[in-house]
């Protein structure tokens, strides 16, 4: 126990102090914080659904969760519901295999149903293309608001992307 | 001369001859009479091989029907048995009677090919789904890549079970945290699992196919993103593959820098599944911290390399990236502040009595089912397997065993600890070898121009991948074109481990086990 402690000392917050490449972190953050604060009361909740993926993008959803990047801070939150969903962040081309997987969880979803596609496969396939198995982009399934390009995006790229919809969500309620 | 091939050619005789088409010389190749073929592999499991993987081909390019193709290996000793079946009757001797992997891999050669073998009990399709049109086979020449499936009906034969108080819960495809999508189909009574069932294929992306239309200067791109936590890994196999099959001499520092870059990658994803792993255990705290410590390595990665996980910087003939004598300073620094932060968080790991309290004797793989299944990589190492393709099928540097002395940790409880401690230790192998090679990397140029393959030739790779032994077997087509690319991820094998790990278990310890196991669906479902 000790020892967990003094490492939490030793570690102390590593969130605030971004390298100076990343000081655009805390500016998107801050605007995204406000956003949210004004749209979503202070709470956007997403559901991620990974269509058919390599899994890279997983990666980098990830890191906008880990104590770096800190999304919880600015009020993004994941769920395992699409039922508590304001937002869907889909990766992937949409497998032929998950298409259903995936119009399931769009009508499980609540308005406002923002849906966020990521990466360059969520764009257009990526380089996986359209084929037997692939769909090509989320909008080719589901309509899209945002798309996040990438391969995968970096979890700046993310966050910005996130806050894009966020703000799109504003003007599309007027 | 191989000691595989040579228990065969005593068994068989004159009936097995030998494929002088396989690359690289030290994998050794041969074709058996297709009725021989389930003998073949009955054989090389009394002379202790492993099977490595099943395929199928379809060659009527060359004027001929299908081949089908089964890789076995023995420590350094690897044959791959070929039988050739005819167009018009594509059945061949099922292997299942002597492998339990082949249940698997026949099932997906049975539903993307349309090879038929021959006594196989379960042909339920894999993969491919059941509302797929019937006899849409992809991987078949004549079949249209391009145009997007009909959908059909149909519903999966889940395996059941009767009884006073056994339930079903399914779970996903669409799971309930940042994860790829897979259906879990559970057969409990109370806590207790009977019963685990895995229906893979929902982000099959016909990736198999796709590399058939590609030149082979591009298809490493699409080998990065077969699953792109292994992006190093999986162009690497590409790539070997490759170089095997057109005679491409690779640079030596490309071969060391192709090896920094695997073992970073190595390093960043055990981290993840550590803190994952611990944080399944309800101890969230290691999570951060692991991210913490992956998130630097990401960011040095991106600003030595130029992206974050270091895509398509392997490519055919060497690398696409260089390390300035500045980036080798900078790395040998981040080395140096990583190594006892990491091991203070492993002291944590270790001594926390509620946490061992979770990963000991949980989902156990004992050793004689991992032999079984023929599981590879952490999996088969936490299991008593000694098996690392780095050793096996070493590239420069790992060929200098002698100096590096590559430690291979190998464990016996076959349980979440063993599988967290297997990456334990790996990190600081990694973190070892990683110095060895910023010390002695050689100059000189880091790329080499690769020629066309030959007509007809087929090129082999295995690369120790952060989860475990990834094999390409590259097949060119009579005009040297790529005719297929068989894929096969670790998690091919390894998934079948977790079923098996299961059963005995309570329901809510199923997150944690599979974290350790931590396969991947892309490069499963391909
Ligand atoms: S965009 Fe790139 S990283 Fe994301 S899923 Fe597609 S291939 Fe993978």
């Amino acid at each position: 126990m000790l020892r967990i402690l003094h490492q939490i000392f030793r570690t102390g917050i590593v969130t605030e102090p971004l390298p100076e490449a990343e000081a655009e972190i805390r500016v998107v953050g801050r605007q995204l914080e406000e956003a949210i604060r004004r749209r979503f009361r202070g709470s956007l909740t997403i559901r991620q659904v990974d269509a058919g993926s390599c899994n890279a993008c997983e990666l980098e959803i990830h890191a906008i969760n880990n104590p770096i990047y800190n999304c919880e801070r600015f009020g993004v939150h994941f769920t395992a519901s699409p039922r508590f969903a304001d937002m869907l962040l889909v990766t992937g081309p949409v497998a032929f295999n998950m298409e259903i997987a995936l119009r399931r969880t769009y009508a499980a979803t609540p308005e406002p149903k923002l849906v966020v596609a990521v990466g360059d496969c969520g764009r257009d396939g990526g380089v996986f293309g359209c084929s037997y198995a692939s769909l090509g982009g989320v909008a080719s399934v589901i309509p899209v608001d945002v798309v996040i390009p990438g391969c995968p995006p970096t979890p700046t790229d993310l966050l910005r992307g996130i806050l894009a919809a966020v703000e799109l969500d504003k003007k599309k309620r007027g | 001369m191989s000691r595989l091939l040579h228990s065969l050619a005593e068994a068989l005789g004159a009936d097995v001859a030998a494929d002088a088409s396989l690359r690289p010389a030290s994998v050794a190749g041969c074709a058996v009479p297709r009725a021989r073929f389930a003998e073949a592999g009955a054989v090389l499991k009394d002379a202790h091989a492993m099977l490595v993987a099943e395929w199928a081909a379809d060659e009527s390019a060359f004027g001929r029907g299908f081949g089908v193709y089964a890789c076995y290996r023995w420590a350094k000793d690897c044959v791959v048995v070929k039988a050739e079946l005819p167009a018009g009757d594509p059945t061949f001797p099922t292997l299942t009677g002597s492998w339990a992997p082949a249940f698997r891999f026949e099932r997906q050669m049975h539903s993307l090919m349309g090879v038929v073998p021959s006594g196989h009990p379960d042909l339920r399709p894999w993969i491919a789904f059941e509302d797929w049109p019937a006899g849409a086979h992809p991987l078949r020449k004549g079949f249209d890549g391009t145009r997007p499936l009909a959908r059909g009906a149909g519903d999966y034969a889940w395996i059941r079970a009767a009884g006073e108080g056994v339930y079903e819960i399914p779970v996903g495809p669409v799971h309930a945290g940042i994860i790829e999508p897979g259906h879990f189909r559970f057969l409990a009574v109370g806590e207790d699992v009977v019963n685990l069932e895995e229906r893979l294929g929902y982000v099959h992306k016909g990736i198999e196919k796709r590399f058939e239309s590609l030149p082979w200067g591009e298809g490493h791109r699409l080998a990065g993103r077969v699953s792109g936590d292994t992006t190093v890994a999986h162009a690497l196999g590409y790539c070997i593959a490759l170089e095997a099959l057109a005679g491409c001499e690779v640079p030596e520092r490309a071969h060391w820098l192709r090896a920094l870059l695997l073992e970073r990658e190595r390093i960043a994803n055990h981290l993840g599944d550590l803190g994952a792993i611990a944080n399944d255990a309800a101890f969230a705290f290691l999570w951060y911290q692991m991210m913490r410590l992956k998130e630097g390595l990401l960011r040095t990665n991106s600003a030595l390399f130029g992206h974050r996980m270091t895509m398509d910087c392997v490519v055919p003939g060497g690398v696409a990236a260089d390390l300035t004598a500045e980036g080798k300073r900078a790395m040998a620094a981040e080395l140096d502040a990583f190594l006892p932060e990491y091991e203070r968080l492993v002291r944590i790991y270790d001594d926390n009595a509620s946490l061992e309290d979770r990963v000991r004797s949980t989902g156990v793989l004992a050793p004689q089912k991992a032999l079984e299944l023929c599981a590879v990589g952490i999996v088969a190492r936490a299991s008593g397997i000694n098996h690392d393709a780095r050793i096996f099928h070493p590239f420069p540097p790992y060929d200098r065993l002698d100096e590096i002395e590559l430690e291979v940790p190998v464990l016996v409880s076959g349980d979440v600890h063993a599988r967290a401690w297997v990456r334990v230790v790996e990190v600081r192998e990694s973190v070892r070898l990683l110095r060895y090679i910023l010390e002695h990397l050689p100059e000189g140029p880091v790329r080499a121009p690769v020629a066309a393959p030959p007509p007809g030739g087929a090129g082999f790779a295995a690369v120790e991948g952060w989860r475990g032994e990834i094999v390409y077997w590259l097949q060119a087509g009579p005009g040297g074109e790529v005719n297929r690319v068989m894929v096969r991820d670790p998690s091919s094998v390894n998934w079948i481990g977790l079923e098996q790990a299961l059963p005995g278990n309570i329901v809510p310890d199923f997150p944690l086990c599979n974290k350790s196991f931590n396969q991947s669906y892309s490069g499963h479902d391909l």
